[in-house]
């Protein structure tokens, strides 16, 4: 029989780390071959970059330009917590770690929307 | 049967290439906090970009890393939530390795030397 998991897990903040990390992840991948198909269009010159710059240069563009900081930052902290947890020698809850990831992601995007509008 | 070997080694690669990351990424986030102040054009991107070897070395080691860590997350993440069996992840794994590694190294190339 297959065994299920059940939802105990999703009460502790570790739960939602992971999530968090996962989801970020799978955002980042799904923009990194548009990223670089872009960059790649300075190929063709400056007037192709800018051309496509052009297109991007509106609000909702500029939203998802710093929800995907925001997601980068994100899972960098949460990247860093699983690699303190799996190479340092430290025990115990460490929901720390779990706030230093979110509070990270929140400085990213504080500073880059501050960078985007100021 | 899991691989354990193949499996470890996967582990391995993936927290390797997070450590490149983690600077790289901190790096990155720094520097586009700090361009994209007053709006960014294409000319602003390749007059700080071309000809610079110091750039080409950064992002070039960038794409690499981004090549061997997005391919092996999305290998785990297609088994655990979509079911892929290891030979199918493997596939996965390379296939998307080598889109990011070409498209990526492509793009250095484009805002350095093209």
């Amino acid at each position: 029989m297959k065994r299920v998991n059940d939802l105990r897990a999703r009460s502790h903040a570790s739960w939602w780390a992971f999530l968090a990390h996962r989801l970020s992840g799978l955002a980042l991948a799904a923009f990194l071959p548009l990223h670089f198909w872009a960059l790649g269009q300075a190929i063709q010159g400056e007037a192709a970059l800018d051309g496509f710059l052009r297109v991007v240069d509106h609000p909702m563009f500029k939203f998802a330009e710093w929800g995907l900081v925001v997601l980068l930052a994100l899972h960098l902290g949460c990247g860093v917590r699983v690699l303190l947890i799996e190479f340092l020698p430290w025990s115990g809850l460490r929901k720390a770690g779990v706030a230093a990831a979110a509070g990270l992601s929140a400085c990213a995007g504080l500073a880059f929307a501050l960078a985007l509008v100021g | 049967m899991i691989d354990a070997v193949s499996q470890a080694r996967r582990w391995y690669w993936q927290r390797m290439s997070a450590m490149v990351l983690a600077l790289c990424v901190i790096a990155h986030l720094a520097v586009m906090v700090y361009a994209v102040r007053g709006g960014l054009t294409g000319q602003e991107i390749l007059a700080r970009t071309r000809g610079e070897w110091g750039v080409a070395l950064f992002y070039g080691v960038f794409v690499v890393a981004t090549a061997v860590h997005v391919p092996l997350g999305l290998a785990r993440i297609g088994e655990e939530w979509g079911g892929l069996s290891q030979e199918h992840s493997r596939w996965l794994t390379w296939a998307v390795g080598l889109l990011l590694l070409v498209l990526g190294l492509r793009a250095v190339y484009a805002v350095v030397w093209a």
